[in-house]
């Protein structure tokens, strides 16, 4: 084709339009960094961001509890908004650490667990996996997120399940004193039973983290699933009691997660030396811890839901359900 | 069709539909339940916000307990501090501000008062608790009020650098022409505490009283902006009140080098830090109030408010 005069006029207005509303804009942002810059530097800013204004007059869910009598914000859908919590997370620089055992059969739940979670857990940011297995050759090698890290860690296997369960609590113990607080600044203990099915993100993080179990059905003084008999350390007396917070996902930093693991196994000890068994075993211990403890951010239902439940209207999201399998066949 | 037919119809549809609705309730398959994690009429409220969305509690009357709050925090052995600005005619403040202080603020914990004045001796001497002092910290006036309001941040600063940060674990930053009319306890404890105004806690953002003048360093544009937080209280961990503080007071210096004053002072520069460092815990303006304003249904219960004066009269 031809370059005739037209195109060359039509090309000179075009590079003159984009000069004359360009260049005005380009001075204008150089000026603004300059100056915001030596600012930004005393306090680093959060990024800006655009999303609908709080209303005090508004409450984002009136169904659901939203906070402890504690002031604990417990955490449902709709009333976060990530993106904030994602802004200020990042300029903190942490890594979190997740601790959860395959241990005998449970090691075929590994793939599901650990490419969920590679998904959908903490999305983005830095996550240290722990395994801990006795067959660490039935781990399956997978490619992971690369700010996600995989460690499998071999350990003994014990002929009772109960026994398995409750000795996690020593596990993670010793495992924080030893390398864990150096590693990581937070730390969770998960079942690795489990799938995800929607984002985890960093409004788990806090001080001190339970979840409130799926089967939370009756008043909580009245709760039947608290250990009640004073034999037993895990004890929490008739009329006291929050919640019932659920053993297969629990957190916090790891110096809280050091003292919750090592106060629960010394009760699972002493109630050993004494013949008594809790009754939902290291998930009694870590009630009572919860209850004397209390934490500081609480997980609604929806971050583990147990499958043998039908999910009820206020628990809109599934984001983290166990996995549906025959208990029998599985534990022994 | 007849009537008769469609009487059939329906004594058929009935039979089918019966059983159904029998084996639902008695089919004995995944559970079903009522969960407890439903409100509960005793400790909610349902009328107000409580949560921000980074998930910071904002403090009502209602959905906290004070006995479970102290039994959490008696045992950590606290002290709190409180600053106020006692300046020029703002000193005949500081008695009703103090006795009320003794009867509602933090009852049953160390406190220690920290009171900036011009004029030491005016100070009246108030009996306090036992575990309680007073500090009278003598600091200079400037001709104008705004130029005092806006040093507050400076001197704050330099108080907690070489004094407070020993004394205290908590520091809470208040207004003096101010009166407590009910308990202010630990549940107002947290890391960094804004507490939102009383004017425009339902107001949309873009009347917020903010500085909108790009120049200033506490300028927010119109879309931006989560609430209106009060210049009368601000407080946390003595650490975060220190940055806090030292902040605006770079940014209130950033100004004066440009010719500029934000429109409400050091409080259009805390506003604007308090946008972009989200306050851990907000107080609802039960702890902020204008006692001029009539008393909207969500405030249940006024714990801080203003006295009334004649700003002409005290100011210069």
């Amino acid at each position: 084709m031809q370059i005739r005069k037209v195109h060359m006029l039509l090309v000179i207005l075009m590079a003159g339009i984009i000069v004359y509303f360009g260049i005005p804009h380009i001075i204008q942002t150089s000026c603004q960094l300059a100056g915001q810059a030596d600012l930004d530097e005393t306090f680093s800013v959060l990024p800006r961001m655009s999303y609908p204004q709080p209303f005090v007059d508004k409450p984002q869910r009136t169904d659901v509890l939203l906070m402890s009598p504690w002031l604990a914000p417990i955490v449902w859908e709709g009333t976060f908004n990530r993106d904030i919590l994602n802004a200020q997370y990042r300029q903190k620089n942490l890594i979190v650490g997740v601790a959860t055992f395959a241990v005998k059969k449970y090691v075929r739940f590994t793939e599901g667990f650990l490419s969920s979670a590679n998904k959908f857990f903490l999305s983005g940011h830095r996550v240290n996996f722990y395994i801990f297995t006795d067959h660490p050759e039935k781990i399956p090698l997978m490619k992971l997120a690369p700010e996600k890290r995989l460690f499998i860690i071999p350990i003994q296997n014990y002929s009772r399940w109960q026994d398995i369960s409750m000795n996690r609590m020593d596990i993670i113990s010793s495992h924080i004193h030893s390398h864990w607080r150096y590693e990581v600044d937070y730390l969770y203990s998960m079942d690795i039973d489990v799938q995800l099915f929607e984002h985890i993100g960093v409004e788990i993080i806090d001080t001190l983290v339970g979840t409130i179990s799926s089967w939370q059905y009756t008043k909580p003084r009245e709760n039947n699933s608290y250990e009640r008999r004073p034999e037993s350390q895990a004890t929490i007396p008739s009329g006291e009691g929050d919640f019932y917070y659920a053993a297969s996902f629990y957190g916090g930093s790891v110096s809280e997660v050091y003292k919750l693991t090592t106060a629960c196994f010394k009760g699972v000890t002493e109630d050993r030396a004494n013949g008594i068994e809790a009754k939902w075993h290291e998930e009694s211990h870590l009630n009572k811890y919860l209850l004397y403890h209390k934490p500081t951010r609480l997980l609604s239902p929806e971050y583990y839901w147990d499958e043998e439940l039908i999910r009820p209207h206020i628990v809109k999201v599934k984001r983290l359900s166990s996995v549906r399998k025959d208990l029998k066949e599985v534990r022994f | 069709m007849t009537c008769g037919k469609v009487v059939k119809s329906v004594f058929i549809l009935c039979l089918i539909l019966i059983p159904i609705f029998i084996w639902m309730i008695v089919w004995n398959g995944p559970v079903r339940y009522l969960p407890y994690y439903l409100p509960c009429p005793e400790i909610l409220r349902q009328d107000v916000l409580t949560l921000t969305p980074w998930l910071a509690p904002i403090v009502w009357e209602g959905i906290f307990n004070s006995e479970l709050l102290d039994s959490a925090y008696k045992p950590l052995n606290l002290t709190i501090g409180v600053t106020a600005f006692a300046i020029g005619k703002y000193t005949k403040f500081v008695g009703p501000f103090l006795e009320s202080a003794e009867k509602f603020f933090m009852k049953g914990y160390r406190v220690n008062y920290y009171i900036f004045t011009n004029n030491p001796q005016v100070i009246p001497r108030v009996q306090l608790q036992p575990d309680r002092s007073l500090s009278i910290v003598p600091i200079k006036k400037y001709s104008h009020w705004q130029e005092t309001s806006m040093r507050r941040m400076e001197v704050i600063n330099r108080h907690i650098a070489e004094v407070s940060h020993q004394e205290v674990n908590y520091l809470f930053c208040l207004d003096i022409d101010m009166v407590f009319h009910n308990p202010w306890g630990v549940e107002t404890l947290g890391e960094m505490v804004a507490a939102i105004h009383s004017g425009y806690y339902n107001v949309p953002r873009s009347q917020f009283p903010y500085e909108r003048r790009s120049s200033s360093a506490a300028f927010i544009p119109d879309s931006q902006g989560d609430f209106y937080y009060a210049g009368a209280v601000f407080g946390g961990l003595v650490k975060q009140v220190y940055e806090f503080t030292r902040a605006c007071h770079m940014t209130i210096l950033a100004d004066k080098a440009n010719g500029i004053m934000a429109t409400w002072q050091e409080e259009s520069h805390l506003n604007r830090h308090f946008f972009s460092h989200k306050p851990s815990k907000l107080l609802s303006p039960e702890y902020v109030w204008d006692d001029t304003k009539p008393k909207p249904p969500e405030v249940r219960l006024i714990r801080f408010s203003t006295v009334d004066k004649n700003h002409k009269e005290i100011r210069d």
